[in-house]
């Protein structure tokens, strides 16, 4: 079985996807463009919370990315690992902080 | 590590590498000619502007065998320009008033007996004078230690690699302790008064990628360079020169072992820029070898690609004749295109 849903190849075509509806795609990779410029962050930081980001939403493309360029941009291994476990850490934060919320329901049905 | 030369690599031939370069490994690559590019950008055949810089490699002998070195130097490398080849071309730049800077490299230039005495004879001529220090030579024997006074006093631009503000990965491209005998030449430099505001003694520094990938932005890793050095080691430097990796020699050897060939030349090609193509270094530089022939650049000396016209040797040229010539390309050209692009003085669109 070769056939996945995810292909490296396809992280090219990423572009391609204002063939179904341009205007919409070519206001997004502007925003993109923008988004990514040395500005009050640099672009070097913000390659980093990229590569933190795709981690979170876990999209294969977007670490694929991120950390060729994260590197590219200076940053090492170690760094780069760090921000992969502020990723995981939030991530499961954001479970384990529901506990509260599983306490709470316990101790109010609970004798 | 040993030469590829002195391993008997298959890339020490360059017929061989220039047809891996042309068409894979497996010869199977298909990729877009750069002559088509160039074709599209209106700049074929590529023409030289006006032939302002002369840069001379006097020897392949390094004391360093850096991953991604694509002379191949090292030490076990012995060609090294002999004095007579040396005066031949100080007659060049005597007779070539419009040659205003020589731009000296090797491997490590001052391992030539003759190098000292080389740059003296060219002082004479009141060129402005560029060597390419690996900064380690310093440090490697007492007999080097004064080079800093040396460049000092003869007013020596000195352009030094140093790819990346950290061990790990400077190392990792040119050796272990690389990075802590760069840091001790570069406070040595710094000492003699180089890279320091109102000495006009000028130091670079350049970036190459320690792996199979492009620089990022020169302005950028310029500013980091400048902060991290200065707060870690107290070292100045005027410019950071961002060079990207030509898929040459050991580069090109490292991308074929790892598995990265392919991608990093599709990365080339789709970063071609031409208005870096309109600015690439080859069109107002002439390189000459250790044996006095004459190349192009320094990338088709690497590849033996001598001169397309009969001033074809330092002992013949003529000025006018390379200035008419067509420049050699090839599919390694696109890593002097792609991106903002790459020069010897680092991207050509600003």
């Amino acid at each position: 079985m070769n056939d996945t849903y995810y292909k490296s190849e396809d992280l090219k075509k990423f572009g391609n996807v204002g063939e179904f509806q341009k205007p919409l795609a070519d206001k997004f990779f502007d925003y993109y463009g923008e988004v990514f410029k040395d500005s009050q962050l640099t672009a070097r930081e913000k390659s980093l919370i990229a590569l933190a980001v795709a981690h979170a939403v876990q999209c294969p493309y977007c670490i694929d990315a991120y950390s060729s360029d994260a590197y590219e941009k200076g940053w090492s291994e170690g760094q780069m690992m760090e921000a992969v476990h502020v990723a995981c850490a939030i991530r499961g934060g954001a479970s384990l902080v529901h506990g509260v919320q599983m306490m709470n329901k316990v101790k109010e049905i609970a004798m | 590590m040993k030469s590829l030369k002195a391993q008997n690599n298959i890339l020490a031939d360059t017929h061989e590498q220039v047809e891996i370069i042309e068409h894979g490994q497996a010869g199977d690559l298909t990729l877009i000619p750069f002559q088509q590019k160039l074709e599209k950008s209106g700049l074929y055949p590529l023409k030289p502007t006006q032939i302002e810089t002369f840069q001379v490699n006097i020897g392949k002998m390094c004391n360093q065998t850096c991953r991604h070195c694509h002379v191949d130097a090292g030490p076990d490398r012995k060609e090294i320009m002999t004095r007579e080849t040396m005066q031949q071309c100080i007659d060049v730049l005597k007779e070539n008033p419009e040659l205003k800077t020589i731009d000296i490299t090797g491997g490590a230039p001052e391992l030539n007996p003759n190098f000292r005495w080389f740059i003296e004879e060219i002082k004479m001529l009141e060129k402005h004078v560029i060597v390419r220090c690996n900064l380690t030579i310093i440090l490697a024997n007492k007999k080097y230690s004064d080079l800093p006074q040396f460049y000092k006093q003869h007013h020596v631009e000195v352009v030094s690699s140093l790819p990346f503000y950290t061990q790990d990965r400077t190392d990792r491209q040119r050796g272990i302790g690389v990075f802590e005998d760069s840091i001790k030449a570069l406070q040595m430099l710094n000492n003699a008064g180089y890279g320091k505001e109102g000495t006009a003694l000028i130091l670079n520094l350049v970036y190459n990628p320690a792996g199979a990938f492009l620089p990022a932005a020169q302005s950028s890793l310029e500013k980091e360079y400048k902060q991290v050095l200065k707060e870690k080691f107290a070292i100045e430097f005027n410019s950071l020169f961002t060079i990207t990796n030509m898929p040459i020699n050991r580069y090109l050897d490292y991308l074929l072992t790892s598995g990265n060939y392919q991608t990093y030349m599709e990365k080339l090609v789709n970063a071609y820029n031409p208005y870096a193509a309109e600015n690439v270094m080859c069109r107002n530089t002439i390189s000459v070898g250790w044996d006095g022939y004459l190349y192009d650049c320094d990338f088709n000396q690497m590849l033996e690609l001598k001169v397309d016209c009969n001033s074809r040797h330092i002992s013949d040229f003529n000025r006018e004749k390379l200035n008419r010539r067509n420049i050699i390309i090839g599919q390694h050209c696109y890593g002097c295109t792609a991106g903002s692009g790459s020069s010897c003085g680092g991207t050509v669109v600003k």
